[in-house]
């Protein structure tokens, strides 16, 4: 059963507050997937708080520290099920995992955080990856 | 901010493998560890040669994407545990 939105709501506005644009159906979902040109970070938000409360503060650090992707945006696992099954799509090799990030350079996946990387580190650490792979690809 | 956990132990929620003394490895995110065995929630399991992989080719490939859920539950009795370590342990 899903969580209360009045739960969640919180957890989606520690990423919109950042400027993560919230992707709520599967045709928002495509037409973000469908700017190829650059770079586009997606992140697959969770309620888990075993994860994902070390992943929305983590983006935050990377977002605000330097080299940033063209375009980020989020879906929220177990709450936008049409959206969260559109942007698995998009990487249906890769297990689905929640929470999760994804950087794709002109289309192409070039970097994948899954949840089992984020699972007890702190914020910092997981934010030194994503800022290692955003100065890498972007 | 975060959700709402039991105190089940360290692992409780995190990604772990469990070694066993057989040519089994399961991969799943740990529940308990109780004196009965150790429970997997949204796991799989992984016998050396399945699928034409190595159980080292298997364990690579998880740490580095995770793995397919196959079972929702699974329990690995304590007499067959050589090991549980985290996911993330392994070099992706």
């Amino acid at each position: 059963m899903p969580y209360s939105p009045l739960l969640v709501k919180p957890m989606r506005d520690e990423l919109t507050a950042i400027g993560v644009q919230e992707l709520l159906s599967a045709e928002e979902v495509d037409s973000f997937m469908n700017q190829k040109e650059g770079t586009s970070f997606l992140i697959v938000n969770s309620v888990c708080g075993c994860a994902a409360g070390m992943a929305r503060p983590a983006i935050r650090v990377a977002l605000e520290n330097g080299t940033r992707p063209d375009r980020t945006a989020s879906v929220f696992a177990g709450q936008d099920l049409e959206a969260t099954a559109q942007v698995r799509s998009y990487m249906a090799q890769i297990p689905p995992s929640s929470p999760s990030m994804a950087l794709f350079k002109d289309g192409e996946l070039v970097f994948f955080v899954p949840r089992h990387r984020i699972e007890g580190r702190d914020a910092e650490a997981v934010a030194k990856d994503l800022t290692d792979a955003f100065e890498a690809n972007c | 901010m975060g959700t709402f956990h039991q105190n089940k132990g360290e692992l409780h929620g995190i990604t772990v493998v469990v070694e066993t003394h057989g040519p089994e490895v399961f991969v799943g995110r740990c529940d308990t560890v109780t004196p009965q065995g150790v429970i997997l929630l949204d796991g799989d399991r992984h016998s050396d040669g399945d699928d034409g992989r190595s159980k080292e080719e298997y364990l690579r490939q998880a740490a580095q994407f995770g793995v397919w859920k196959k079972y929702d539950r699974l329990m690995v009795p304590t007499a067959e545990v050589v090991s549980i370590r985290r996911l993330s342990e392994l070099g992706a």
